[in-house]
């Protein structure tokens, strides 16, 4: 198989010396924890909704990285899958957001709070 | 300081400053186009990783169609800068050190399990190789997110319709 224009030939094959693996983990567990920290913090029902997929984005980097560590493709597969469910996510979860702005008026999640009352 | 690593840093460097400062932005579109910045630091680290496939599909959908999704419901909702209220001043006060728990606990674990990780040699992989994985092996999970597609569709329509149409 010809890989000679290939960028990873570049990046990963020539020195040996590669980024370690916990390197990506480490960094995705940055990103997870400050997605869950976003969604605590956030107000905006919007931005919490952008922290959830922070935080997908986080477990799709850790995807990959165990994909090129252990060698296997199944990782890059379901990456494929997470980020296909999060687009999917996204419409309805948007949609819902519409909803909810046009009932009560508000964004705030704080003012959703029927079911408290 | 091998230049892969010295990549590796500045990406990793970008996107956690994303990730901050989409908490830190009080108005909702400064916070999404924080995220678009992390989504792209990310597309950089999968090319890095050799997964040209999965950065390609990261900054047409995730970057692309999500993000601007997202961009354009703040637009039509016309969201304004998020108010602080006092349940949001105690939010910082437990979300900051449940985080840092969380954090620390996870780099524990991550340190524990990859110290005795034998370290292989990672190989290149095509993306001829994924296409023959997800259209042979997973190709009945393939064709079920096409349903959820539709479905998700369906139901973002239905949601969204407004009810004094009919």
């Amino acid at each position: 198989m010809k890989r000679g224009a290939r960028l990873d030939v570049d990046l990963n094959c020539s020195g040996g010396v590669v980024v370690p693996t916990s390197y990506y983990l480490l960094l995705s567990a940055v990103l997870f924890g400050l997605g869950v920290v976003a969604f605590v913090f956030k107000r905006n029902i919007i931005t919490v909704f952008m922290s959830i997929e922070l935080m997908l984005n986080a477990v799709n980097l850790a995807f990959v990285a165990f994909s090129r560590a252990l060698g296997q493709l199944q990782g890059q597969v379901f990456v494929f899958f997470v980020i296909v469910v999060a687009a999917a996510e996204a419409a309805v979860g948007l949609a819902i957001i519409i909803v909810i702005s046009r009932n009560r008026g508000t964004l705030n999640v704080e003012r959703v709070d029927s079911l408290k009352h | 300081m091998t230049p892969q690593i010295a990549v590796f840093l500045i990406l990793a460097a970008v996107a956690v400053a994303g990730a901050v400062s989409l908490i830190l932005q009080r108005h909702p579109i400064h916070s999404a186009l924080s995220l678009i910045v992390v989504m792209v630091a990310l597309a950089g680290l999968y090319l890095l990783q050799g997964a040209e496939f999965i950065a390609a599909v990261q900054i047409i959908v995730y970057s692309g169609a999500i993000m601007v999704l997202f961009v354009f419901v703040i637009m039509l909702l016309n969201a304004g800068a998020e108010e602080l209220t006092n349940l949001s001043r105690m939010a910082r006060f437990v979300g900051v050190p449940l985080g840092v728990v969380f954090l620390l606990e996870i780099a524990y674990w991550i340190a524990r399990a990859t110290s005795h990780m034998a370290q292989t040699s990672p190989q290149a992989v095509s993306t001829r190789d994924l296409s023959t994985l997800l259209f042979r092996d997973y190709v009945f999970p393939f064709e079920l997110t096409s349903f959820l597609i539709l479905i998700a569709l369906l139901g973002a329509l239905v949601l969204a319709r407004r009810e004094d149409s009919d």
